[in-house]
């Protein structure tokens, strides 16, 4: 394993300085390059292990957690969410869901299971092995997020409008980065996510692993981290915003075979 | 009085043309505070709203009203804005600031990630325009510091709906730390402008 990443450092390297010269060929190459020395099966692996580990008071597993295929059903499930819940009227996205599962099946406070959502590089947290291993369970399956129910509709309206809105410290919305063709912040490439052939591919590769920073990433931490990076305050964990901003991009990318987890930068 | 009437009647129509989500209201209720990120942040200001509410298309006669109110918040320093340019080339690199695991206090500028400075430097991003030569092509008469200046303290007195951040204005950069930038730009030993 550790061989693995001495290689990839070492392709991270020489690719970088030779990007200035084909930029976008290069990118590819490297990224190409990246995937081929992933863990994510590792995380995948583990979060099979924590999908099955009887928790909290009720000392059950996860095993009959309901992730909208019927309980306990893992194939297909994450290519399509998030979708409504009736049993919690809601709109759900997959940690959203887990976190449901956790506390009504596993009888755990929702204090205690949203302690630590976002691990770090020394301690990835359950939020993460579990999505990776779920997400997992989709590959081949084509995206497609509820858009049918009326509660459906409505977050994927308001994660638009909130995909266009202008706040925070420096006036930005998601579309200040992603809202163009051709831009980049430093070397990374920004795919114009209001765009069905731009967000096909990126949604079809979250939850991802990201070599830059050795740490495997969920989609809830990727909303997280963009408004941190755009000066406002912080989302809060499974909001409705968070949900209906990952409901409009996922529908957004609907058709597109699921591929991940990916690896990333 | 008649402009300002006048401006009045286009916001508040835009307001209404809106879509009937209450995104401020959703952001009120699903964001919380941390560390220098408060929740005064996610009240949107006059422009905010016009440029959310016109996909950043305003109608040019609210713009220009909404530019003039933006041009009274720049306090231009006397004499010279051409500060160090080295020290700008530090502020220009750096991305930290007004996050809310940054320290409060001063930031930087975040310049690389969106335009291109110093040929040295090719990882830059493509968001602005590139800035590469921008003073051996301008000059660097008092007109262009006071303008290069201004921009950087507050983009929107020039172009509202500019993606920029108001880097003044926020409180991201101080007056002596816009000055450095503004000798990047300008100072003929720039590596922006050798060459």
């Amino acid at each position: 394993m550790t061989r693995f990443f001495g290689t990839i450092v070492i392709l991270g390297l020489t690719a970088i300085p030779a990007a200035a010269q084909d930029t976008k060929k290069e990118i590819q190459k490297y990224q190409q390059m990246i995937a081929e020395g992933s863990p994510v099966e590792l995380f995948e692996l583990e979060g099979e292990t924590l999908w099955k580990k009887p928790q909290g008071p009720h000392n059950v597993s996860l095993e009959k957690c309901d992730l909208g295929q019927g309980a306990g059903v893992l194939k297909g499930a994450y290519a399509r969410l998030p979708r409504y819940f009736k049993d919690a009227d809601r709109v759900m996205d997959l940690e959203t869901r887990l976190l449901h599962c956790m506390t009504t099946l596993q009888g755990r406070s929702r204090d205690e299971a949203t302690k630590r959502v976002f691990g770090n590089e020394n301690q990835p947290s359950e939020m993460e092995y579990l999505s990776a291993y779920i997400a997992g369970q989709s590959r081949g399956v084509k995206l497609a997020a509820g858009h049918t129910h009326p509660k459906e509709k409505a977050a994927y309206e308001l994660g638009k409008a909130l995909f266009f809105h202008r706040a925070g410290g420096w006036d930005m919305s998601c579309a200040s980065c992603h809202g163009e063709d051709n831009k980049r912040i430093r070397m990374q490439e920004l795919p114009v996510l209001h765009k069905p052939q731009a967000a096909r591919p990126i949604m079809a590769t979250w939850p991802a692993y990201r070599v830059s920073n050795s740490q495997f990433k969920t989609m809830q931490w990727r909303i997280n981290d963009c408004y941190r990076q755009m000066r406002y305050p912080e989302p809060k964990f499974a909001s409705e915003a968070t949900i209906a901003l990952i409901t409009y991009l996922t529908v957004t990318a609907a058709g597109e075979p699921y591929r991940g987890p990916g690896t990333k930068r | 009085m008649r402009t300002l009437l006048f401006s009045a009647v286009l916001l508040s129509g835009i307001a209404c043309a809106q879509s009937p989500v209450d995104v401020q209201k959703v952001l009120q209720r699903d964001f919380q505070a941390r560390g220098q990120a408060t929740m005064e942040r996610v009240v949107q200001d006059g422009l905010q709203r016009v440029c959310t509410d016109t996909h950043d298309r305003p109608p040019s006669e609210l713009a220009r009203q909404l530019e003039a109110d933006q041009m009274k918040t720049i306090d231009f320093p006397q004499g010279s804005l051409i500060g160090d340019w080295k020290r700008g080339e530090r502020i220009a690199q750096g991305g930290r600031g007004l996050t809310w695991n940054d320290k409060p206090g001063a930031g930087e500028g975040s310049c690389y990630n969106c335009h291109q400075l110093a040929p040295q430097e090719m990882s830059h991003g493509t968001i602005g325009p590139t800035l590469l030569r921008f003073g051996w092509m301008r000059g660097n008469g008092p007109e262009m510091q006071r303008y290069v200046y201004g921009k950087i303290y507050n983009a929107k007195a020039y172009n509202l709906c500019s993606q920029m951040p108001r880097l003044g204005y926020s409180g991201t950069l101080t007056s002596e730390q816009i000055k450095d930038l503004v000798g990047l730009l300008l100072d003929p030993e720039s590596p922006v402008n050798k060459q």
